[in-house]
């Protein structure tokens, strides 16, 4: 990456769950609500109850009672924007972009609604809209950082709306630094479990968790990885298919040409 | 608020009790995690259930709703028994040690009682003579006080006796909190006292909402006095109000008890004429004593040239009530109900929901002959003659809804709960035909002014006469004027240096005159209209300004906006300094004597006159609203002096620990309709065991009218829920999700049960007792739908204010 790598800390012992960053993500971004998803309480505060085309961020509530007592722990989801994105990685019309700085994008126009990316991003978080069940038509759609804020010096609109100090942004070594800090003071006054997740999973994620309980405990895979068969159909398969197609279609050109050279040969004779 | 919202970070200790800022007051925790981030500051949250404002909690703290007194009792008796309270601030600016008479009794000698309670038809419900409620006092007439705080019959001495039976003991027995959580809590606020640490207190409906509801507020109040937390940087009094502009409405008296400026409204009986007002509601001494200047004032402002010094200046025009209590929010509904209201007249406001058991308050809706909704949205109110169940044949009540503009939609002021008077531009038009409320009530004043210039029937004059010059097309600029106040004339000071010119808009109260000169609608906001400087050296109304100078680096913002009264950010600040004027400690300093310029200075506003020096006459007297100056740990409320623990109507259990009286005995008990479907019913512990609260989410408004029908916070929180412990759940065979039934003696409703772990349930009097809670915005309009918790909650209120018991009450819950 050319450009300094930008990030997001999300301090999640800050977070008191208001669902601002929720809904100011929903109004930035233009997107739908209950007249579209339609949510009943099924027994959580948790709604919509997963991410989606049209749900960019939500707010997963976990009770957790651990050693130290009853926690109730909060976790903004949304796309990590990974520093080795599978996604990208998997998408076969390069609708999915990682851009100098490490946000990771959705050209909507590019997206052919193939689902690769839905299938191999090791936090299951880009979501595909069927818009047309007769033709298939869909398209994926996630957390892009507010690109149009961040490409002209704005903060993204979760981080703007946040009134409890729980959101920043900024260049990423810097809210490494700050994540650090946090952990280092939280430990300090009793959270033994402290940690700030995502400083190299993923080849780094743009998006940093200061946790207060180990990451199993929000829901959050430990060690995540994206599939071996991403890179096994990125690296190996799809070079391999070119070279296969392209070698097919030589085979069946050599074909014909040999054929016909045999059956002019019997002509001649 | 005493103090003011940025003010939170300058607090060591903040202890929430009966607030949930983090969801009703989001903004709040900017300033909380300041506290925490820049001083290590610790938050404490008092609450029966584990809230999102108790997930940033250091500790907290489950008491029972209703207890609220047992559990500051508790912290009081530890308080003094560990000699924690800050002791030079209690001696010299609060009356502990101010003797009683010796006649004056309490509930430890009366069992439960003051002295003086009267009780003609012997149902264990009165009111109470005041006249053994009083100081002892010397040939002169003044209070005699003992400093050393020895003598029996000194308040100090009084209060610990008083509270000297609520032991940690008893107060976890009634509270159900464990006694090492409330050690724990009492020694973490009980650290406040010491003079270079500032404790605050905030709190909302969770305090006031019951029938101890105000006693609760005193309570806290006396708390704060104790560890010396009042008028300091990161201590106070702090009300979080509720409504977005409820602290504006108080401000202009919408109450029923008050006009504008929490100035009384005159009684029939006892304030027939002007005279008489004046002759009793203004005490000798402290800042009441200008209260004749402050009521004529407001008269020339409604009434002009009309109000003149021979005709008592129109105080004949100015309604008078019999009691008001008569006309708070329980009895309004009970005399709508019984017939007695021909129309309703409801801005912005959604009673079909918000009202206490509310299927009779709808049934009383339904009496009248007509109403008229100035709304936003077709709520249920709006719609109350079609609700499901409802044949609209059935409803004689004609319905008027005037489409309203929204808070966006008109320019004007709004008041935060730290006094905090901002104006607001308007930016958006709007839709359709609504007009803002303003416009709609110049629209009826000018045309009621036409029907009764044709019309005049026996007494038109308080209409005809009202002065109301703000254009066809309502110019509020021109009444933020009226209410800022200007000089009609000019206004001399006895050495005949003008104060105020003729025709200027005044920048203080302190030139108010009695003699019809000023006109003032509003005397506390005197001076937020008039041209400030915004620290930059431009000038505007002050009110519109957004200056960001801080001197001093408290979050006061001197520059920003203007906080009544005079610009005072935090008030009662004379308490900042300790008796000779020197700050109790340097880096807590607020406002300090300056022996050099022979003045008050500092990073506010004094609350004090401004040379008068410590040792001048009054010169330790920092609370200058009350007759001596001092702070009332001992202040006389409907139901006593000191507060003390009665059950919520509805208890769970079956004796008071601290006497045997069970409840509030000056507080009213409807019996309308008792035993019928419909009426107010009262429920025991027999039939409705489990205690059950009500409260608010972050993500819907009241009582939905702003929220209900806004798609995206529908989807984060689409219906109605109630939240009960896996204990209670396991008990009545619930899981997580399933539909429950609610039953009250009042009704019943349906919700999904939420089963947590933030509800335990609470050990109380050796028994287990339950406790539910469940969100109050649902309605069956609008997007976001839900039965009315409403419907289940009782119909009676506060010993003072008569404030509605939502949050105390018995129930029973079974799978639907």
């Amino acid at each position: 990456m050319a450009m300094v790598r930008k990030a997001m800390l999300i301090d999640e012992s800050r977070c008191t769950a208001c669902r601002g960053c929720q809904v100011a993500c929903k109004q930035w971004n233009d997107l739908e609500g209950w007249g579209y998803s339609r949510t009943t309480n099924r027994g959580s505060y948790e709604n919509p109850p997963q991410l989606s085309p049209q749900t960019w961020t939500r707010i997963k509530f976990t009770e957790y009672e651990g050693a130290d007592g009853f926690r109730w722990l909060f976790l903004k989801e949304g796309c990590m924007h990974c520093g080795d994105p599978a996604c990208v990685r998997s998408c076969p019309t390069a609708a999915l972009k990682q851009q100098p700085d490490g946000r990771v994008t959705v050209q909507p126009d590019l997206c052919n609604g193939c689902g690769y990316c839905t299938q191999f991003c090791p936090f299951h978080v880009p979501r595909l809209e069927v818009s047309n069940l007769l033709t298939g038509r869909a398209k994926v759609s996630k957390c892009n950082f507010c690109q149009d804020r961040t490409d002209n010096n704005l903060i993204p609109a979760c981080v703007k709306t946040c009134p409890a100090q729980a959101l920043f942004w900024g260049d990423r070594d810097k809210m490494i630094g700050a994540g650090k800090k946090r952990v280092q003071a939280l430990q300090a006054t009793g959270f033994k479990n402290a940690s700030l997740y995502g400083e190299n999973l993923v080849g780094g994620l743009g998006r940093l968790y200061v946790l207060i309980e180990k990451p199993e405990a929000y829901g959050l895979p430990a060690h995540p990885q994206y599939p071996f068969l991403t890179s096994l159909w990125q690296d190996i398969v799809q070079p391999l298919g070119k070279v296969a197609m392209g070698g097919s279609i030589l085979a069946v050109l050599a074909a014909w040409f040999i054929i016909r050279r045999n059956i002019k040969m019997e002509e001649v004779e | 608020m005493t103090n003011h919202w940025v003010d939170l970070k300058n607090a060591d200790v903040i202890m929430m009790n009966g607030s949930n800022a983090a969801e009703n007051h989001p903004a709040a925790m900017t300033w909380i995690s300041k506290a925490k981030d820049e001083r290590g500051a610790k938050l404490m949250v008092v609450d029966p259930r584990f809230t999102r404002s108790a997930s940033q909690a250091d500790l907290y703290v489950p008491i029972r709703s209703g207890t609220d007194i047992a559990f500051y009792g508790g912290m009081m008796k530890y308080i003094i028994d560990n000699n924690l309270y800050h002791r030079e601030y209690v001696v010299h600016y609060t009356n502990a040690a101010t003797l009683l008479v010796p006649e004056f009794k309490g509930p430890a000698e009366l069992d439960g009682l003051f002295s003086g309670f009267i009780d003609e038809d012997k149902d264990g419900f009165g009111t109470y003579d005041r006249g053994t409620w009083k100081y002892q006092t010397d040939a002169a007439g003044n209070a005699v006080r003992d400093e050393t705080l020895k003598n029996p019959h000194c308040v100090f001495q009084v209060l610990k006796r008083h509270y000297a039976r609520y032991t940690l003991e008893k107060v976890s027995r009634i509270t159900g909190c464990p006694q090492d959580k409330l050690e724990a809590a009492y020694k973490l606020y009980a650290s406040t006292g010491a003079p270079n640490k500032t404790g605050t207190i905030l709190y909302a409906m969770g305090q006031t909402q019951h029938t101890v509801g105000s006693q609760n507020v005193r309570a806290l109040s006396m708390v704060q006095l104790l560890l010396g937390n009042l008028g300091r940087q990161g201590g106070g009094v702090n009300a979080l109000r509720g409504e977005s502009n409820v602290q504006g409405s108080t401000d202009q008296g919408v109450l029923a008890h008050l006009v504008t400026g929490y100035l009384g409204i005159p009684r029939a009986a006892q304030n027939p004429t002007l005279a008489a007002y004046i002759e009793k509601e203004t005490p000798k001494t402290g800042y009441w004593s200008n209260k004749p200047k402050f009521l004529v004032s407001m008269l020339k402002a409604w009434w002009g040239d009309h109000a003149t010094p021979e005709n008592q200046f129109a105080y004949d025009y100015l309604p008078k009530v019999e009691n008001p209590a008569h006309h708070y929010w329980i009895s309004l509904f009970e005399d709508m109900y019984a017939g007695k209201i021909q129309g309703l007249w409801i801005m912005g406001q959604n009673p079909a929901v918000s009202g206490p058991n509310s299927r009779l308050e709808r049934e009383a809706l339904k009496k009248l002959k007509w109403m008229v909704v100035q709304e936003i949205f077709d709520t249920e109110t709006c719609s109350l003659w079609r609700a499901p169940g409802v044949k609209p044949a059935d409803v004689q009540t004609e319905v008027f809804i005037l489409p309203a503009g929204d808070a966006m939609e008109k320019q004007g002021s709004i008041v935060t709960s730290g006094r905090l008077i901002q104006w607001r531009p308007k930016v958006a038009e709007p839709p359709g035909e609504a007009v803002p409320d303003d416009q709609i009530l110049n629209l009826v004043a000018l045309k009621l002014k036409e029907l009764y210039a044709s019309d005049p029937g026996p007494f038109p004059y308080p209409i005809l006469h009202l002065k109301w010059d703000y254009g066809k097309e309502i110019d509020i600029e021109k009444v933020a004027q009226e209410m800022n106040g200007y000089a009609l004339d000019d206004v001399k000071d006895p050495k005949g240096e003008i104060l105020a010119k003729k025709g200027e808009l005044l920048k203080g109260f302190g030139v108010l005159q009695d003699n019809g000169t000023t006109v003032c609608g509003t005397w506390i906001y005197a001076g937020y209209f008039a041209l400030a400087d915004d620290g930059t050296g431009r000038m505007m109304p002050a009110t519109k300004r957004r200056g960001q100078k801080d001197p001093g680096g408290l979050g006061m913002y001197p520059y920003w906006a203007f906080a009544w009264p005079a610009n005072r950010r935090i008030i009662y600040n004379r308490c900042s300094a300790d008796p000779n004027g020197k700050p109790w400690s340097e880096d807590k300093k607020l406002i300090w004597w300056d022996e050099a310029q022979k003045k008050w200075v500092g990073y506010d506003v004094p609350d004090f006159v401004a040379t008068k020096a410590p040792t001048d006459p009054g010169g330790k007297d920092p609370f200058i609203m009350h007759s001596d100056g001092k702070g009332g740990l001992f202040a006389p409320l409907n139901e006593g002096p000191f507060p003390e623990h009665y059950e919520p109507v509805e208890s769970p259990v079956e004796k008071n620990p601290f006497s045997s009286r069970m409840h509030n005995p000056v507080i009213k008990i409807w019996k309308t309709d008792a035993g019928k479907s419909i009426g107010d019913n009262w429920g025991t512990p027999k039939e409705f065991p489990i205690v059950a609260t009500t409260y608010r989410v972050v993500e819907q408004w009241q009582a939905g009218g702003m929220s209900r029908w806004l798609d995206w916070l529908t989807e984060c929180q689409p219906g109605m829920f109630v939240e009960m412990s896996k204990e209670l759940a396991k008990e009545k065979g619930i899981q997580n999700g399933d539909r429950v039934k609610i039953r009250s003696a009042r009704g019943e409703i349906q919700a999904v049960a939420l089963v947590t772990g933030r509800f335990k349930p609470f050990q109380v009097e050796g028994k287990t007792v339950h406790q539910i809670g469940m969100p109050w915005h649902y309605g069956w309009e609008g997007l976001a739908r839900g039965d009315v918790a409403n419907d289940i909650t009782p119909h009676v209120g506060d010993g003072n204010t008569t404030i509605p018991e939502y949050k105390a009450f018995l129930v029973d819950v079974k799978k639907a």
